[in-house]
């Protein structure tokens, strides 16, 4: 069993390789497979991870006010699959503007408390560290990098005049930033392709040990 | 020597301190104690929890030289009752008991002062700004690269009669990302009813998935052409990562689109998705908050919106009074914050001399507080 698992995962692996040559058959049964299995899965996932230990159990080993609490968000599940109905399906978009809703709230408070507070926050270093001209420097790019990133996305004002000059060092301090972030990811996917490439020749060939 | 073991008792712990566990939804008991003055011998501390101050059971043992628990399986308004036991081989000493103690839920969370603040501060201004722009004062916002060819794309796509792509990305409705996306979506979906252009949406999430179908098909009725709306080129592919991007893939190769809009949080996916867009040809604007992401959009794609340039798209297309407000509010909360961070840098480097020591200490807590 194990060995025709490792032929049809090798042969999927080379199908879905086979994309850089260009769009073929062998690539559209990988994908379909893929697509198919991946939805199946999520839909048995969501449902024992989260529908029967959130809702279900929760609902029969709950009591009082924990209880009866899961009816609102049971409403609102029920509410969104309405939309199978035609002649009632507008009512599903009040399930989806409470989850915009919730999604803005939430996203006011985690922004300013995982975000903005935590840059502010990293930002108060001295301009000057005395006998320490390397973390001198070090701060100043800081300062100067945060200052004049954040300059960039002022949209109130034209990017001429006096703003034009640390705005133009922010988007490429920006850049720089990118370039980096590029050339660390690149790597990391290279491991994950040297991984695909270990299991062909390692797992199913056998040809490196 | 025997006299003096046979004597011995180890000594307890003091000072046990019972306490609700502060700014938390409730469910929890902070539990900490004096080490014993035996505590070099001591081998554990156990603690012991009682429902009616005569039943004792051992519910956790913490490690030697450790005075502090966070009990998390109580229930909340419930009498409990602690006590810790020091012990050291088969030598035990119990402290004193403490209790009874209840757990509670706290509606606010008292070290997250300067987050209220800050987001007041925020949230005033946006509300002030659209009421300005309510009243009629003109806003002006600069000019967007990237959203100004949201159009030029649409027409492209028109010209050469060929379907639009609108990928949502991999997250879910909650997200802020997710919630800009569907303002372009609404822009595109429009642009593309006008002209009579199919526009797909394959999606990442049910719940997306039918809120595009709602913004795709308002869009229409915007523009006059609900006869026009298909709903099934909004569909959903599959919620796992790489399923959708070999779906995608197959979208662009198959349907060659003329345009593809790749708007909200991506991941690992967004280089493979852009690389097969760019390698069919279309003209591909892209706008995501993800910045591992990002390198890879600005070297695939036509247009990238950065991170805040995406969520300043919807009122940038719109043109809407109210919309421009929120944006005009928000360029003034980052002078604001740009402005805490030029008096927080002043304060840390003059402190360095010796300068306002205390004020700056109490200014820079004020904003680490968690």
């Amino acid at each position: 069993m194990y060995i025709i698992g490792i032929w049809i995962a090798a042969f999927l692996t080379l199908c879905i390789f086979s994309f850089l040559y260009k769009d073929n058959p062998f690539y559209k049964l990988a994908e379909h497979i893929y697509i198919g299995s991946s939805a199946a899965y999520m839909f048995i996932y969501v449902y024992f991870f989260d529908v029967k230990p959130m809702l279900i159990d929760k609902f029969r080993t709950s009591v009082g006010f924990d209880k009866w609490i899961l009816i609102i968000p049971s409403l609102l599940g029920i509410i969104m699959l309405l939309r199978v109905v035609p002649r009632i399906g507008w009512i599903s978009r009040w399930a989806i503007a409470f989850t915009i809703g919730l999604g803005s709230g939430i996203g006011i408070v985690t922004g300013v408390h995982g975000f903005v507070l935590p840059q502010i926050k990293a930002t108060f270093v001295p301009l000057i560290v005395m006998g320490n001209w390397m973390e001198s420097i070090n701060n100043l790019v800081l300062i100067v990098g945060t200052l004049t990133a954040t300059l960039y996305f002022y949209f109130s004002k034209e990017h001429k005049g006096a703003i034009r000059l640390p705005i133009r060092i922010g988007i490429s301090l920006i850049m720089v930033a990118f370039g980096a972030s590029f050339g660390y990811t690149v790597m990391a996917r290279l491991s994950l392709l040297i991984g695909r490439i270990y299991f062909l020749l390692h797992d199913w060939l056998h040809l490196v040990k | 020597m025997f006299v003096l073991i046979f004597l011995f008792h180890l000594s307890p712990s003091h000072n046990v301190k019972v306490f609700d566990t502060p700014n938390d939804k409730g469910g929890a008991v902070y539990i900490e104690w004096e080490l014993s003055a035996d505590d070099s011998i001591v081998s554990c501390y156990e603690v012991l929890r009682s429902e009616n101050n005569v039943d004792y059971s051992v519910i956790a043992t913490p490690l030697p030289h450790s005075n502090r628990f966070d009990d998390t399986d109580v229930k909340n308004g419930k009498s409990y009752w602690y006590k810790i036991r020091a012990v050291a081989g088969t030598d035990s000493s119990e402290s004193a008991v403490f209790g009874p103690v209840h757990s509670s839920a706290q509606w606010f969370h008292h070290k997250r002062w300067n987050a209220l603040v800050l987001s007041i501060i925020l949230c005033g201004l946006a509300l002030w700004y659209i009421m300005e722009a309510k009243k009629g004062k003109p806003l002006f916002i600069r000019r967007i690269a990237g959203l100004e060819a949201v159009d030029d794309a649409v027409g492209r796509s028109t010209e050469m009669g060929k379907p639009i792509l609108y990928v949502m990305g991999l997250s879910i409705m909650g997200d802020i990302a997710t919630i800009a996306s569907l303002s372009i979506l609404s822009r595109v979906a429009k642009r593309a009813a006008m002209h009579n252009t199919p526009l797909i949406v394959p999606c990442y999430d049910p719940i997306v998935m039918a809120a595009c179908q709602e913004t795709v098909k308002q869009a229409h009725l915007e523009a006059g052409r609900p006869d026009t709306y298909d709903e099934s080129k909004i569909f959903f592919l599959t919620s796992d990562q790489f399923g959708y991007a070999a779906g995608v893939d197959g979208i662009i190769v198959r349907d060659k689109p003329g345009a593809i809009f790749l708007q909200g949080t991506f991941y690992a996916e967004a280089l493979i998705i852009s690389e097969t867009g760019a390698s069919v040809g279309a003209i591909q604007i892209s706008g995501t908050p993800a910045i591992t992401q990002l390198p890879f959009f600005v070297a695939s794609c036509d247009y990238t919106l950065i991170g805040e340039e995406m969520f300043a798209a919807s009122s940038y297309l719109s043109r809407e009074p109210v919309m421009l407000g929120s944006i005009k509010g928000e360029d003034y909360s980052k002078l604001i914050i740009m402005i805490v961070m030029g008096i927080g840098i002043l304060l840390a480097t003059i402190s360095q001399f010796g300068l306002l020591r205390g004020v700056a200490e109490k200014f820079i807590d004020w904003f680490t507080m968690v």
